[in-house]
């Protein structure tokens, strides 16, 4: 490697914001005072939060100097495995921002709302297109949040039915989020081993689907970035016994324009639109997780709905089987303005070439570095691929000390230790935004990383040495919890 | 296509290298009968300038201020957002990056939502918050659901009186999972009428919410003593956070588990989310506490830094054993929010939250002078509620046409409150705007 991409810069020391300031500073410009102040009964007035008044300087410096202690998917390549670090675009931030949109407040009457509603009931007539199912719900957060609203849902429908079935199937390779969520329904998760393949046989599905079980949990593409080739007969097994197929939708950057979700065997599924419809991950959220389903569920969607009526737009509560609401609005509508942008930026052919190449350079990635890096499972993969750090052990370097050496490279680490399934897992997702070049420079660290760890193995086990702060003591932090200043 | 790098010659080179004769190979391992027939029936690409045309089209069929005076609030407040706020959030650091994971790149995240949690505490009076939940309504729902763990009992107590979305959230949460709820009533006062927990020993949590839907202060310190007398917890709601830069907050009148909406912090209302769900709670609690946390500790040359701790509770290490299954939360309006009490600042918040409750006082009494019932006389933030009448609708689209949106009937969550309005006052109402108001509903 002829340069690292990771230099040294000046940077700054920060202290906290309570550290800074003085009594009587402000950085707010106070709204004229155009009313007399009107006594408070007594009794009722507080001391007012201890916050440290600050000016506008300190407060651009100080927020200036933290953001650059951060790496972002602007900086670079960031190929964290099952969270889709693509490139967000510019243009989407304009158009959440307009004013219409940023400042409309979501009682408004039906007839001042009707750019809002517009917008919804456009989002969902896309995604009903792009996974082939027949209604979608805009309302869940977060793509845990759209799990739990597809189990809710799934809940909903048995109940209908009069059947109170307690166990829901979740594959090794499924999210981790999805037990959880399961659990939050009363359901308790049934785990079913993927196979030598990687993959779920029908014969293990078999084996324990009955009529005690409402359903399947399943990621497709799964978390080792393999298609569930056995899906159709899966979901025929479930469906045989009563059960309903929830597919996770995560991954659905591997598969738009190229697999119809709605035809292979999903009842409900979720999309993270801060995945596959490049929202900004902003730190940890806010996302979306809308729910599309199949229309045996479409009675049980969480309201209000979207209706178009003779042109006009409208929300309607009128659903005596839903589930309810899952949040106190809509659902994130900042957040669906950017995916319904980038749709209409990226069209039909835009969003199949994505996902093409999104496959593409996960296995060019797989390709090139699989003989400096353990592969499992040896074959074509989807939008990810998944190494372990089993070739190191000799040397007693762990895919920690290799994704920690990548900071010094220049680039996010990938995803470790997940999958579960795979010991010392290191999962790589490169999305398509990656360019051949970055990809290779990537590809051209990994290997320089790996020929360290014969030769000099205490470089990985110090690193990263480049970024504001080295390894931090997490034992400790859980120990003796510090969470407030 | 613009965010697509690949010219033909790198997606030939790179088929070959992985031996695929062609795109539709790639994919050879898809079953024919999972692929899709045809191609999408989506719009075609729209150019930059296309996309630019149609969203301005679209947005500009909304009513917004300044051109619109939209007296309503019930959950969702306009307040003004400093520039800077925006601008800073804007930094492509912080919102391209992804749940910091990776502590040694991620300090800038971490810091600052350390700073944002204990800005919570300090604003709520409580002694940890959490790195933010979705919004007000589902951070009640898992503060209910926290507090059944804690207390292992199924069954909580909710005011009436909390806003009716919330409610329903809570409802939604609840229902697959045997618990009960019961239902406080209200006082002719607006406020909630807890005599009826009273013996009831096997509560989990007494909720209420304060400001309450109708704006008015409940009476936190005996809520909290009856629910501690019960053994249960006491959670207190909000929507509206800017009320606790003025009146006492929750922590210090007992409440155990304080969760609210805190898009009134600088986040812009768009039409309901995202929003930020807060949520804190005493520290005896935190291992039964939903989300994610920012802890502070040290690298591994005793430098201070931060890192995200306490995963044990999360889903991804005994997945079936979590407490909540919230993974993505609203970290970006989390860090909006910390930006916001930051600039606004402690003798800040003081004077904004005493100018918000001496507009909302001016709008009151000048009602009251033009002939109408204030419904409810206890002391309220913000928001008030007012008697115009049955025959007010009529009036309410007329003043629609005059591009004044006189709040929100209550009638379709209390039927017995026909004819009454929810009306809001913030910052951003001037004097002016208000003596409008007032001039066209007593004509």
């Amino acid at each position: 490697m002829k340069e690292l991409q990771g230099a040294s810069g000046l940077i700054f020391n920060e202290p906290l914001l309570w550290e800074k300031g003085k009594k009587g500073r402000r950085g707010f410009s106070m709204p004229r005072r155009d009313v007399v102040p009107s006594p408070l009964d007594e009794g009722l007035a507080g001391d007012g939060p201890d916050f440290p008044d600050l000016s506008e300087v300190d407060i651009v410096r100080h927020y200036t100097r933290l953001s650059q202690w951060n790496f972002g998917v602007d900086a670079g390549m960031y190929p964290l495995g099952s969270c889709t670090m693509k490139y967000n675009p510019k243009i989407n931030e304009r158009e959440a921002s307009l004013p219409g949109f940023a400042g409309a407040h979501p009682l408004l009457p039906q007839e001042l709302s009707q750019g809002t509603l517009e917008l919804m009931y456009r989002l969902e007539q896309y995604l009903a297109e792009i996974t082939g199912m027949d209604a979608v719900t805009l309302q869940p957060a977060a793509g845990a949040h759209g799990e739990l609203t597809g189990m809710l849902l799934i809940h909903a429908y048995h109940k209908s039915r009069d059947s109170h079935r307690s166990k829901i199937i979740v594959p090794d390779t499924a999210h981790g989020t999805n037990p959880a969520s399961a659990s939050l329904c009363g359901f308790n998760s049934v785990p079913v081993q993927s196979n030598e393949k990687g993959i779920i046989s029908t014969e293990a599905v078999a084996a324990i689907m009955d009529e005690d079980t409402a359903g399947i949990m399943i990621t497709n593409p799964n978390t080792l970035g393999l298609f569930e080739e056995n899906i159709r007969e899966i979901a025929e097994i479930v469906h045989s016994k009563g059960g309903l197929v929830y597919g996770d939708g995560a991954n659905m950057n591997a598969v738009m324009g190229i697999v119809q979700m709605g035809k292979i065997g999903f009842d409900v599924m979720h999309l993270n639109l801060h995945k596959t419809f490049s929202t900004p991950h902003g730190g940890g959220g806010p996302g979306s997780g809308p729910v599309c389903v199949k229309a045996i569920l479409e009675p049980f969607l969480p309201v209000p709905r979207i209706i178009k009526k003779g042109g006009e737009y409208l929300l309607s509560g009128d659903f005596p089987e839903s589930i309810g609401k899952l949040q106190a609005f809509y659902g994130n509508f900042g957040v669906m303005i950017k995916a319904c942008s980038y749709i209409m930026s990226m069209g039909s052919e835009g969003l199949k070439r994505a996902s093409q190449l999104a496959v593409l350079n996960a296995n060019y990635i797989k390709e090139n570095l699989k003989d400096s890096l353990y592969l499992p499972y040896d074959k074509r993969c989807m939008h990810e691929c998944v190494f372990s750090d089993r070739l190191q052990e000799a040397e007693k370097i762990t895919t920690l000390d290799m994704a920690k050496r990548l900071m010094d490279y220049g680039f996010h680490p990938p995803t470790i230790y997940f999958p579960l399934v795979v010991h010392g897992a290191m999962m790589i997702e490169p999305t398509e935004t990656e360019s051949k070049e970055d990809i290779d420079r990537f590809i051209e660290a990994l290997k320089a990383i790996v020929a360290e760890a014969g030769k000099d193995p205490v470089l990985l086990r110090r690193a990263p040495t480049r970024p504001k702060v080295r390894r931090l003591d997490e034992t400790a932090a859980a120990r003796k919890p510090r969470l407030a200043g | 296509m613009r965010y697509l790098p690949h010219t033909e010659e790198d997606v030939s080179s790179m088929l070959r290298a992985v031996g695929a004769e062609d795109m539709d190979d790639l994919f050879s391992m898809i079953p024919g009968s999972c692929k899709m027939d045809g191609s999408l029936n989506l719009p075609e690409a729209l150019t930059e300038w296309e996309l630019n045309t149609l969203m301005n089209n679209i947005s500009k069929k909304m009513a917004v201020s300044p051109a619109y005076k939209i007296f309503m609030g019930a959950g969702s407040y306009n307040h003004y957002i400093p520039e800077s706020v925006s601008y800073l959030l804007g930094r492509s650091e912080f919102s391209t990056a992804y749940t910091p994971y990776q502590p040694e790149i991620s300090q800038g995240t971490l810091q600052a939502i350390y700073e944002y949690q204990t800005l919570v505490t300090r604003l709520l009076g409580m002694e940890v918050a959490n790195a933010s939940m979705y919004d007000g309504a589902s951070a009640l729902a898992e503060a209910l659901l926290m507090a059944t763990r804690v207390t292992k009992r199924k069954k909580v107590a909710l005011s009436g009186l909390i806003h009716p979305y919330y409610r329903d959230v809570v409802r939604t949460y609840l229902e697959p999972g045997n618990y009960e709820i019961v239902e406080l009533p209200r006082l002719e006062n607006g406020k909630t009428d807890i005599s009826g927990v009273a013996g009831m020993d096997d509560l989990a949590a007494v909720a209420i919410q304060s400001p309450n839907f109708f704006g008015c202060i409940e009476d936190l310190r005996t809520t909290g003593e009856l629910a501690h007398e019960l053994g249960a917890l006491f959670v207190l709601s909000f929507t509206e956070p800017l009320a606790y830069g003025l009146f006492k907050n929750p922590g210090c009148q007992g409440a155990d588990i304080v969760c609210g909406e805190g898009q009134s912090l600088g986040i812009p209302q768009s039409f309901g989310g995202p929003g930020l769900g807060m949520f804190a709670c005493r520290m005896k609690h935190v291992r039964n506490m939903p989300g994610r946390l920012v802890g502070k500790t040290t690298d591994m040359d005793g430098r201070p830094g931060f890192v995200l701790t306490l995963a044990t509770r999360e889903q991804h290490i005994r997945r079936e054993k979590a407490k909540s299954n919230i993974c993505t939360n609203n970290s970006l309006c989390a860090l909006a929010s910390a930006m916001y009490m930051a600039s606004v600042g402690g003798t800040g918040i003081r004077e904004l939250a005493s100018l918000n409750y001496d507009k909302t006082e001016y709008l009151k009494r000048g009602l009251r002078e033009a002939g109408f019932v204030i419904t409810f006389d206890s002391p309220t933030f913000n928001e008030f509620v007012v008697k115009f009448g049955e025959d007010f609708k009529d009036t309410y689209k007329k003043l629609i046409e005059q591009r004044i949106v006189a709040g929100v009937s209550l009638a379709t969550w209390y039927p017995e409150l026909s004819g009454h309005y929810l009306l809001c006052v913030t910052e951003t109402m001037g004097r002016t705007d208000m003596d409008a108001l007032i001039k066209e509903v007593r004509s």
